[in-house]
C-alpha cells in the first residue's frame, strides 16, 4: 500500500480549495488542511490535471495559497456500532455533547471527536464457535444497547466466506477490543471489533434480497394511516411553505412511528426545533417499550448555520446509520428535514465548481442525486433469513411554496407517498395541514379499499360543491349536494383533523383507526332525511361535535362506549326507514 | 511592519485583483488611494491573485494605489463602552466620538453548538398588543416583520426599541435615508434609550459593500454582551437590502444566480445571520426583530421566501396595523400558557371573532342584508381595529387582555363568545353594568 499522498493550495474561493498534488488521489477521498496548527476536513469533489477541488467541512477564513493539505486515502466513513442511540451527532458524526464539554458554547473549527466511547465497556455474548463459516453481515454476536441487542456483524466490506479462527466468551469489551478473528480461504486473518467503519455515500448491501414494501408502518395519524400510507421499507415526501406545519408533522412521527429505531436529519434547519426533540425526547415515554424515546433515537444535525459541506454529508451520515440497524433485522424510519436544504447545499457547490446550471442553478445530478438517497430505503431479507427495513420521509421545502420547482419534482419521481401541505389549510387551522385532494400514496392502506375510496370521492365531491357554492351561494345548491358537502366536511373535520395537543387524539392506533372508518364509512353511505339546509348543517355540526369529544376519549373506555350510543341514537332519527 | 502592495490588475465592481503572497482568506486589507483609505476584505484566493472587496466601493481606486494587508479578518469592538454610540457599517463613529478598539472580536463568528442552547420560555414585553397577546415575543427568537415600503416599519421599530424590556439594544441600519437614521438617533435618544444601545447604520448614500457588514458586526458585538449574560434585542432594517448587496456582489463575481438573480447560497447566509439568536445555557440571549420589505408585497419572492423558512414565524405590518392573518409567532405557545390564565382563551376567542368580522365585511361588500350577528360582528370588528390593532395603542399585557373582555363586553353576551364558563365566571366584566364603553 502506497502512504497517501500531499498537496498544496492554489486557489480559495468560499468553502472550496484547490489542491495540486503528485500522487494519485481518489474521487471524494477525505483529506485534511493544515493551517497553523488545525486540522481542516474536506472532500475532494473533482480531480482536473494534477489539480483537485475539494469541499471544506469548516468555514475557510484565514487559509493561505501554498498550505499543505494531507490526503487520507480514505472515503468519507462513519464509525458504526454501540452507542449511537441516544446520541446527537453532527453531519460528520462528531457526538456534539462531548464537543460542548470541550469548547463549550461554539462549534470550534476543526475539532474532530470519535462518534463512539473508547472507553465505555459492553456485556458481549457470542452466537457462533470456532469454525463456523461467515461472510460479510453475519451476526457473531451482540451487546445490549438501550432496548436491543446490539449485534456485532462481520464488517460489511470483506468480500467472500470466512472461517471463526477464534472468538471471545461472553465478558465486557471496549469497541477498540477485538472480539473474534476470522481468516479467509488464503489463511489471512482480520480481526473482528464490536464497531465498524463504513463509507457514508455507499448502500450497505450485506442481504439476500431487497424486498417490496407491503407492511404498512403506522404513524397513528390517521389522514396518513388511512388515506396516503407509509409502507415500511418504502419512501415519502412532505412538500410544504413555510409555516405549512412540516416539522411540527415530522416531529409528531418521530414520536408515534411504530418502528424500533428513528434516525432525525436535522438538515440546513433551524437549531431551535433540534433543540427541542434533544430537550424533550429523554422524557417522554415510548409508549411501546415505556423508555424514554431518546433510547430509539438518533439525532443527525447540521443545522442552517452550520458549514454548508456537511450538511450535504448529513443526509448520507443518517442514512448509513440507518442500514446499519436494519442490517440487524430492526426497522428504522428516518427522517429527513430538510431536502431541499441538502440539494442546496449541492447548488452551492456546483456554483463554486463553475459546472453548467440545471434548473433554478441546480446541478444537472440533482435529480440522480436525489433518487439514488431514497433508494437506500428499503426492506431486505437478511442472510438468516429475518428482515429489516429503512423507511425514508423526507421534507421538501420548495422555493415559494410552488411545487413545480425542481427538488419537489425530483423528489415526486422516486417516493411512493406523497403528503403535500397546504398553507391554505393551515391558515385556516387545519391539522395536520395536508391536502387530501393532491396527496396520493402508492402503498396499501390497512382501510378497507372500497371505504378508503369512498372516503376520498367525497372529499373531492364536498371541495366541488362548495367551489360552486362561492359563485352560486348556498341557495343555489341543491339540498343532496349540500349534504354531501357537509359529509365531506364532517369526514375531514372529525376524522382526517387530529388536535396535537391532545394526549388521546394526537395519535390513534391501527385498530381504532380501522374502527373509526367503518364507523364514517356508514354515515357517508346512508341517506338522511332532513326537512332543509338549515336541519342539515345543525344536524351535522352536532353530529361533529360529538364525534370532537368521541375523539379525545381513551379507546374503547366508558366515555367512549357512551359517546358512541350517543352517536348512534343521534342518527337512528335522522336515516331513511328501510 | 506590513508589506505594501502595489500591483493592482483588474477593478470590476467593488471587488479588486491584487498581486500578494501570503494573505489569508477573508483578511482585512486596506486600500490606500489619494482620497483615503478604505477597509477591504479578501474573498477570494487564486494562485497569487487576491480578490478584494472594498468596502468604500472601487470608485477613484487607480491601478496605481497600495494596499496594505493587516493579517486578521474583520474585527469590532466589543463590550460597555460601545453603549449610546453610532457606528458606520465598518465601525467606525458617526457620534464624532472617539474610535475603539477595545475587546476586539472577530465579525462573522462560530456557530453556536446545538446542545447548548435552552428551549426559549421567556416573554419579551413591548407593550403592543397585537404582539404581546397575539403573537408574543419570546426571548431569542427570530422574526421577520414583512412589510411593503411606505408602510411604518421603521417607526413600528423605534417603538418596540424604546419600549421593551431588554437589557441591551443592536440597531444594524442598511440601506435607510438620511432622515430615517436621523429618525432611529432622534427618538432613541428622546425616550432615554440610547444610553443602553449600540447602532451601526449604513444609509443609503453609503457604500454598498458595507451594507453587508451590518448583520454581522450587529451580531458580533450582540452576542459579545449576551455572553456576559445579558439579554440582546437585535433590530435590523432593512434585511431586503442586505439580500439585494449580497445580490450585487455575487453577480459581481461572476456567481451563477439561481432565483431572480439571487445568489444560490442566499438562504444560507440569512441564515449564518438569523441564527445567531439564541437562548445560551447559563449566559444571556440573541433575540432578532428583522425588517424586511417585500417586493410588490410578494411573499413568494426570494427574499422573504427564504426568510420564512428560517425564522420562526413572522409579523405581516400592513395598512399600518399589525395583520393578525399572516402574522405568527412560532413560539408564542412557550410562554403564553404563563402569562395570565386567560391569555390564550382572549387571544383564541377575539381572532377567531375577528375572522368572522372580516367574513361579514365581504357579505356586506357584495351587497347582502346584515342579521343582527352581523352588526354585532361589525361592532366588535371596529372596536377591534381602533383599541387593539391600531399600533397607537400602548399598554401592559394584562391592560391589554382586560381590554379584550371589555371589548368582548361590550359586543356579545358571554355565551356567543364561546367561552367557557369558569372564566366568564371570573373575568367577564360586571362592573361595567349598565354602561356602554365609550369611544
Amino acid at each position: 500500500m502506497t502512504e497517501p499522498g500531499k498537496g498544496r493550495i492554489t486557489k480559495i474561493s468560499g468553502n472550496m480549495v484547490t489542491v495540486s498534488f503528485d500522487s494519485p488521489v481518489m474521487q471524494n477521498e477525505v483529506a485534511y488542511i493544515l493551517h497553523s496548527g488545525e486540522r481542516l476536513k474536506s472532500e475532494i469533489i473533482r480531480v482536473r490535471g494534477n489539480l483537485a477541488e475539494m469541499q471544506v467541512y469548516e468555514a475557510t477564513d484565514g487559509l493561505k495559497i501554498g498550505e499543505e493539505v494531507g490526503f487520507t486515502g480514505e472515503l468519507l466513513s462513519v464509525e458504526l456500532g454501540p452507542g449511537m442511540l441516544g446520541q446527537i451527532f453532527d453531519g460528520l458524526q462528531n457526538p456534539l455533547p462531548e464537543i460542548a464539554k470541550q469548547c463549550g458554547f461554539f462549534l470550534q473549527r476543526g475539532v474532530y471527536i470519535r462518534a463512539l466511547s473508547d472507553t465505555q465497556d459492553w456485556d458481549f455474548t457470542p452466537l457462533v464457535k470456532p469454525g463456523d463459516k461467515v461472510r460479510a453481515g453475519d451476526k457473531i454476536g451482540f451487546v445490549v444497547e438501550k432496548i436491543f441487542k446490539h449485534y456485532c456483524m462481520v464488517p460489511f466490506s470483506l468480500r467472500g466466506t470466512f472461517e471463526i479462527k477464534s472468538i471471545e466468551g461472553a465478558g465486557r469489551f471496549t469497541i477498540r477490543e477485538a472480539v473474534a478473528q476470522i481468516i479467509d480461504l488464503n489463511k489471512k486473518v482480520y480481526p473482528v471489533y464490536l464497531s465498524q467503519n463504513w463509507p457514508v455515500k455507499i448502500p450497505v448491501r450485506a442481504y439476500t434480497e431487497k424486498l417490496k414494501p407491503g407492511e404498512p408502518l403506522v404513524t397513528r395519524m390517521r389522514l396518513i394511516d388511512s388515506l396516503f400510507p407509509v409502507a415500511r421499507g418504502g419512501t415519502y415526501c412532505i412538500p410544504g411553505p413555510f409555516g405549512a406545519g412540516k416539522t411540527v408533522l415530522q416531529q409528531l412521527i418521530s414520536r408515534h412511528a411504530e418502528v424500533d429505531v428513528v434516525i432525525i436529519a436535522a438538515c440546513g434547519e433551524r437549531a431551535g426545533e433540534v433543540v427541542e426533540t434533544l430537550k424533550t425526547f429523554p422524557a417522554i415515554p415510548d409508549p411501546r417499550t415505556n423508555r424514554p424515546l431518546s433510547d430509539r433515537t438518533v439525532i443527525i444535525c447540521n443545522t442552517s448555520s452550520m458549514p454548508v459541506a456537511a450538511r450535504e454529508s448529513s443526509v448520507y451520515t443518517a442514512v448509513t446509520i440507518a442500514e446499519y440497524y436494519r442490517q440487524m433485522g430492526l426497522h428504522v424510519l428516518l427522517l429527513a428535514d430538510s431536502t431541499s436544504r441538502w440539494a442546496q447545499a449541492m447548488r452551492e457547490m456546483s456554483g463554486r465548481l463553475e459546472e453548467i446550471p440545471g434548473e433554478e442553478a441546480f446541478p444537472a445530478y440533482l435529480e440522480s442525486r436525489i433518487a439514488s438517497f431514497y433508494e437506500r430505503a428499503g426492506m431486505v431479507r437478511l442472510y438468516d433469513g429475518s428482515t429489516g427495513s429503512v423507511t425514508i420521509g423526507g421534507t421538501v421545502s420548495p422555493a415559494g411554496g410552488n411545487f413545480d420547482e425542481p427538488v419537489t419534482q425530483a423528489t415526486l419521481k422516486v417516493v411512493g407517498a406523497f403528503h403535500g401541505l397546504s398553507r391554505s389549510l393551515s391558515d385556516a387551522r387545519r391539522y395536520p395541514a395536508i391536502d387530501p385532494l393532491i396527496s396520493w400514496s402508492k402503498y396499501k392502506s390497512f382501510i378497507d379499499g372500497k371505504q378508503k375510496e369512498r372516503g376520498q370521492t367525497i372529499l373531492h365531491k364536498g371541495f366541488d360543491v362548495s367551489q360552486m357554492m362561492k359563485v352560486i351561494g348556498e341557495e343555489g345548491t341543491s339540498l343532496s349536494d349540500y349534504v354531501d358537502y357537509l359529509k365531506a366536511e364532517f369526514f375531514d373535520f372529525v376524522y382526517l383533523q387530529q388536535n396535537a395537543f391532545d394526549a388521546v387524539d394526537e395519535a390513534t392506533p391501527k385498530e381504532r383507526q380501522i374502527y373509526v372508518f367503518d364507523f364514517i364509512y356508514h354515515i357517508l353511505e346512508s341517506e338522511f332525511i332532513f326537512e332543509d339546509k338549515d336541519t342539515a348543517l345543525h344536524f351535522f355540526l352536532h353530529l361533529r361535535q360529538l364525534f370532537k369529544g368521541w375523539n379525545t376519549t381513551p379507546w374503547q373506555n366508558e366515555v367512549f362506549e357512551k359517546t358512541e350510543k350517543e352517536i348512534r341514537a343521534l342518527l337512528l332519527e335522522r336515516l331513511k326507514k328501510g | 511592519m506590513q508589506k505594501l502592495f502595489t500591483n493592482i490588475q483588474q477593478i470590476v465592481g467593488d471587488v479588486v485583483t491584487v498581486e500578494a503572497e501570503n494573505i489569508g482568506n477573508t483578511e482585512l486589507a486596506q486600500v490606500i488611494t489619494k482620497r483615503g483609505t478604505s477597509l477591504a476584505q479578501v474573498i477570494r484566493l487564486d494562485g497569487k491573485k487576491v480578490f478584494l472587496q472594498v468596502f468604500a466601493g472601487s470608485r477613484g481606486i487607480s491601478t496605481g494605489d497600495k494596499v496594505r494587508f493587516l493579517g486578521h479578518p474583520m474585527r469590532i469592538a466589543t463590550g460597555n463602552m460601545l453603549l449610546g454610540r453610532i457606528f458606520n457599517g465598518s465601525g467606525v463613529p458617526l457620534d464624532n466620538g472617539p474610535e475603539l478598539t477595545d475587546n476586539l472580536v472577530d465579525i462573522g463568528g462560530l456557530s453556536v453548538n446545538p446542545v447548548k442552547r435552552i428551549i426559549p420560555d421567556k416573554m419579551i414585553r413591548t407593550g403592543i398588543p397585537m404582539i404581546d397577546v397575539f403573537n408574543s415575543l419570546v426571548e431569542s427568537q427570530k422574526l421577520p416583520i414583512f412589510s411593503i415600503a411606505g408602510e411604518p416599519y421603521n417607526e413600528l421599530l423605534a417603538r418596540i426599541a424604546t419600549q421593551v424590556e431588554v437589557d441591551i439594544i443592536i440597531l444594524g441600519g442598511m440601506g435607510l435615508k438620511h432622515e430615517d437614521y436621523l429618525f432611529f438617533r432622534d427618538s432613541l435618544e428622546e425616550h432615554g434609550a440610547l444610553s443602553h444601545s449600540v447602532v451601526f447604520m449604513h444609509t443609503a448614500a453609503d457604500p454598498v459593500v458595507e451594507c453587508l457588514l451590518v448583520p454581522d458586526i450587529s451580531l458580533a458585538v450582540a452576542e459579545n454582551f449576551a455572553l456576559e449574560g445579558k439579554r440582546v434585542l437585535v433590530l435590523l432594517t432593512d434585511m431586503s437590502n442586505f439580500c439585494d448587496a449580497l445580490k450585487e456582489i455575487a453577480i459581481t463575481m461572476q456567481q451563477v444566480p439561481s432565483n431572480r438573480g439571487y445568489p444560490g447560497d442566499l438562504y444560507s447566509r440569512l441564515a449564518a445571520r438569523y441564527e445567531k439568536a439564541v437562548d445560551f445555557d447559563t449566559a444571556g440571549s440573541i433575540t432578532i426583530l428583522a425588517v424586511t420589505t417585500m417586493p410588490g408585497d410578494d411573499v413568494t419572492h426570494p427574499i422573504p421566501d427564504n426568510t420564512g423558512y428560517i425564522t420562526e414565524g413572522q409579523f405581516y405590518l400592513k395598512n399600518g396595523v399589525i395583520e393578525p392573518f399572516g402574522s405568527l409567532s412560532r413560539l408564542k405557545q412557550l410562554v403564553n400558557s404563563k402569562t395570565r390564565e386567560d391569555h390564550r382563551m382572549i387571544m383564541d376567542t377575539m381572532i377567531q371573532l375577528f375572522a368572522d368580522y372580516r367574513e361579514t365585511l365581504e357579505k356586506q361588500a357584495m351587497g347582502f342584508q346584515m342579521s343582527s350577528w352581523d352588526v354585532k360582528l361589525l361592532k366588535y370588528g371596529k372596536l377591534f381595529e381602533d383599541k387593539m390593532m391600531s399600533l397607537k395603542v400602548n399598554i401592559p399585557l394584562e391592560k391589554a387582555l382586560d381590554l379584550g373582555w371589555e371589548i368582548l363586553y361590550n359586543c356579545f353576551s358571554p355565551e356567543e363568545t364561546g367561552i367557557k364558563k369558569s372564566m366568564i365566571d371570573k373575568y367577564w366584566p360586571h362592573m361595567y353594568e349598565n354602561k356602554t364603553y365609550s369611544r
